[in-house]
């Protein structure tokens, strides 16, 4: 091991701690380097490996263009420009809590109610889990994570931290569902490893499945970290992208339940948000920590210094959500247009024998490729991986970028890029670009005749 | 088992300061001129309120801009959704070149070795993880920022060890005091991984010379691994002579090959929130030519992203070259304007400041007005003028001064008029200081008040105090 003093920079800054050497991350650069123009470069990547919800921008536009006062730079916002600029207090502007507040309730359909004072402000949800995870643990403890998981969770929590994450296995034989037998078995392993878990990091809905975790398997969480006297950080930055049943419940509802009986230390829970997901606004770095424990939230509170949301962001935004006319419509409009999307992507892969898990909410689809693999392996997934981004030309992410532990899944970003018109030329050069997946998919060991997988990004 | 972690259950975030408490004190009783005239007043927070005007009004000029609007056409889908780590090009275009701007043309900069944080506070913590760890310590002139205390140490595991700078030649760092700092790490077992300045400096509102800046230079490139980094904030207030100089211009002249190792360990961290009052937009950028510290810390700004709102409003307003020129121009003149203000004022209650050209505040010699030439004197001279005189300053030990009886005091943060009302207030206290035979007199009226502060205080001075035993053993 090398002596301190040794070298010129730090071991967190030599290391690759940062997770970019993952195949997740890969696929973008592929992308990046080519990226597909239906014009200027018809042959690029198609990037469907970054969830983003561009759904819905129009609707924010108009809104924008409508409200000149929420914009401190506009005739009508300018008076406020030296009293927003200059506020760089960390509690951030009562307004800006307050609003987010509400959109939180109100994407629980209002059945629970959020205080602003425990809303803390960083800079994106990255910079919530970092925040959490270093209030929460020291270097060497560690969270357990249901698998699939967020590659970015490998780098936000670990990274800097020091902090382990430890996979709770969860397999397609039951819809990758969370179960007791999992955690108790993963929290035994963490045991016998000595290692200490403070805690439980479940994302709901979930991101890569784009599924919702039920009121059963919510309580049995709450129980189990209950009953160990660990942490749970539920990360619901996908909350208000629900589009069809069953409803989405937050772990707030769960806790503040009455009837359920739920004894739970709230000290234990923890919400972390974001507007990137539900809002479509990843640029603006609108990230939320909401804790049921005070001293986390004079913690996070004073480590949001290292990552507070610009003051003109936040007079924007609260002004944005503090219109509940546009909030509704917002919600339902994205809502509605999710599960159209969502719609035409599954009945073109169903056409051509794809299936995906079962989703009702998230921007993206849990893709089922078995079938295509030649051997179950995880060498195969990568192999299938390679041809689908350099030969096909698709940016989709290989579930073991996600710490699948089955070979063979795919998360497709299909959901929420907006086309600009799907006009002919468009059509066209999408399905000279099936034509590609054709080209690879008429082999010995493949079914499938003919792939819609690009047409259905019209 | 801990439910939290050490770090947050432990006080390294440095808010049990003075510098903070007397802020806490100004937000329980703020001045207000109609609502709360006998209210404090804050000079304990550097801020540049004086040249707002000259942003609203370019504002007023650019309408486009507010509405995301590039050439008429809406942009907003394309900001809302940039969230590239690298940042916006243009952005960080007109960066490098108000950077320049402040440098006289000096120097230039390359948009590629730029990081964007959201502000200087991410910045510097960012610097640390990349250049630090456990085990590690930077070294610091004093007195110096006490949020450093916080931003360099609390997450990171990194120490800071002092090196003393006295009043007897006007706070400048000198060869001695650098060694003393270093072989002090050594005693503690710490590895020192660099010297970090503020050039300006907060608190004393001066410039480093070229004498400093060629010590410290050559400090660093003497030693193996060991970095600098020059915290630039303040680059745009300089309103006097001798004008700035940064050490990437000490570099350029003195290091024209860019292979020599030294390119690889010199840092410049820079915000706009004081050269253009602009704290809340949380903009601050990392500028090193070390290929593999901006690798890291662009990879690292993931957690402190700069709004792409904001990079936009700024890459069209930081364009306007002729806005730039004639804005830091128009600023150094208000801020020269009322430096004077201030300085004239505490002359005439017979009290002395460090000469300064640049900055938000004034280094301000209060030693004769101490009991005593103890810290703990000072608290108490503090507590009296946070709760007898109405003004909050902040105390030199919150700065780690070592000599008792300095005081930063802020004068970019508030209107003319409450500016001569503090000086007023301030007059009426050394008067009644002077003339009254002992101090029981004052200390009556507060006396209940502080009594609840007595304790926190004592403790805190006491702390300060040991601290600082503990280093000169």
């Amino acid at each position: 091991m090398e002596q301190a003093g040794e070298s010129l920079l730090s071991k967190i800054a030599r290391g690759d701690g940062h997770g970019e050497n993952s195949p997740y991350f890969e696929g973008w650069k592929a992308y990046e380097h080519d990226p597909f123009h239906p014009v200027k470069n018809p042959n690029g990547v198609i990037q469907m490996g970054l969830a983003e919800n561009q759904l819905s921008c129009d609707l924010v536009q108009q809104w924008i263009t409508s409200n000149p006062e929420a914009s401190i730079c506009t005739a009508e916002g300018v008076h406020e420009f030296k009293d927003i600029a200059n506020f760089q207090d960390y509690h951030g502007l009562p307004l800006f809590r307050q609003g987010v507040a509400k959109l939180m309730g109100r994407t629980r359909g209002n059945r629970v109610r959020f205080d602003p004072d425990r809303i803390v402000m960083s800079g994106g949800a990255t910079g919530a889990h970092e925040v959490t995870a270093f209030c929460l643990a020291d270097p060497g403890e560690a969270f357990l994570v249901p698998t699939p998981y967020y590659p970015g969770f490998d780098r936000d929590l670990r990274w800097r931290t020091g902090v382990q994450l430890l996979p709770v296995i969860c397999e397609s034989t039951n819809n990758f569902k969370l179960t007791k037998k999992a955690l108790e078995s993963a929290l035994e392993k963490a045991k016998q490893d000595n290692i200490t878990v403070k805690g439980l990091l479940i994302t709901n809905p979930s991101n890569p499945l784009g599924t919702i975790m039920d009121r059963e398997t919510l309580k049995m969480v709450v129980k189990f970290i209950n009953h160990h006297h660990i942490h749970l950080v539920s990360d619901e930055i996908y909350a208000a992208t629900v589009f069809t049943h069953p409803g989405f419940t937050s772990i707030a509802e769960i806790i503040e339940e009455e009837d359920t009986k739920m004894e739970c230390d709230r000290n234990l829970i923890h919400i972390v948000y974001s507007l990137s997901k539900d809002m479509g606004f990843p640029g603006f770095r609108v990230g939320i920590i909401y804790s049921y424990n005070d001293n986390v939230v004079n913690c996070a509170r004073k480590m949001s210094s290292f990552g507070l949301v610009s003051t003109q962001t936040q007079h924007l935004i609260a002004a944005m959500l503090s219109d509940d006319e546009f909030v509704e419509h917002f919600l339902a409009e994205s809502a509605r247009r999710l599960a159209k999307r969502y719609g035409i992507f599954c009945r073109g892969l169903a056409k051509v024998g794809i299936k995906c898990l079962q989703s009702n909410a998230g921007l993206f689809l849990w893709m089922d490729l078995r079938p295509l693999l030649k051997k179950q392996t995880f060498e195969e997934e990568m192999a299938l991986w390679r041809v689908i981004i350099h030969k096909v030309k698709i940016n989709v992410s290989p579930g073991s970028s996600f710490h699948c532990c089955e070979p063979g899944w795919f998360r497709n970003k299909d959901v929420a890029v907006a086309s600009k018109k799907p006009c002919s030329p468009r059509n066209l050069m999408l399905s000279f670009s099936s034509m590609r997946i054709d080209d690879f998919l008429m082999s010995p060991h493949s079914p499938i005749p003919q792939s819609p997988l690009v047409k259905a990004t019209t | 088992m801990r439910l939290l972690s050490t770090k947050a259950t432990c006080n390294s975030h440095g808010q049990d300061s003075s510098y903070f408490l007397g802020w806490q004190e100004y937000e329980k009783n703020p001045y207000d001129e109609i609502l709360n005239p006998k209210g404090i007043i804050q000079m304990g927070l550097a801020e540049n309120q004086l040249s707002f005007d000259l942003l609203e009004s370019w504002l007023a000029k650019n309408p486009d801009v507010s509405g995301f609007k590039r050439d008429g056409k809406s942009i907003f889908r394309e900001l809302a959704l940039f969230q590239d780590y690298h940042g916006l090009s243009s952005f960080k275009k007109v960066m490098v070149d108000f950077m320049a701007e402040i440098r006289g043309n000096k120097v230039t900069f390359d948009p590629d070795h730029m990081v964007l944080t959201a502000g200087s506070t991410s910045a510097n913590e960012t610097l640390m993880f990349c250049l630090a760890e456990q085990g590690d310590a930077f070294l610091l002139p004093t007195p110096y920022y006490p949020g450093f205390d916080r931003d360099l140490k609390w997450r990171t595991g990194v120490e800071i060890v002092p090196i003393h700078c006295s009043s007897a030649n006007n706070f400048k760092i000198t060869e001695a005091a650098l060694q003393q700092a270093y072989h002090e790490a050594e005693k503690l077992n710490l590895n020192v991984k660099g010297i970090l300045v503020t050039n300006p400096s907060n608190p004393l509102g001066t410039t480093l010379s070229l004498e400093e800046l060629n010590l410290l230079v050559d400090f660093v490139n003497g030693h193996k691994n060991m970095h600098l980094i020059s915290d630039e904030i303040y680059s745009g207030t300089v309103f006097n002579s001798p004008g700035f100089v940064s050490v990437m211009e000490v570099l350029n002249n003195r290091f024209s090959d860019r292979d020599q190792a030294i390119w690889d360990r010199v840092h410049v961290v820079y915000s706009l929130s004081k050269d253009l009052g602009l704290p809340g937009f949380r903009v601050g950028c990392i500028y090193s030519e070390n290929d593999t510290v901006v690798a890291a810390a662009t990879k690292m700004s993931s957690f402190g992203l700069v709004s792409s709102q904001t990079q936009y409003l700024l890459s069209v307003m930081l364009a306007d070259k002729k806005f730039t020129r004639n804005y830091l121009v128009e600023n150094q003149k208000r801020l020269k304007r009322r430096q004077k203000m201030l300085v004239s004022g505490l002359m005439r209650t017979g009290i002395k400041c460090l000469e300064s050209n640049a900055g938000l505040f004034c280094w301000v010699d209060m030693r004769h007005l101490l009991k005593s030439n103890t810290f703990e004197a000072e608290m108490e001279l503090w507590m009296r003028i946070v709760y007898d005189v109405k003004l909050n300053i902040s105390p030199g030990s919150s700065c780690h001064c070592s000599e008792p009886g300095w005081f930063r005091v802020c004068f970019a943060n508030m209107s003319e008029e409450t500016l001569k009302l503090a000086m007023k207030r301030l007059k009426s206290f050394v008067v009644e200081l002077s003339s009254s035979s002992d101090t029981d007199n004052g200390e009556n009226k507060a006396h209940s008040k502080r009594n609840s502060l007595t304790k926190w205080v004592f403790r805190l001075s006491s702390r300060d105090h040991r601290h600082r035993d503990q280093e000169e053993r």
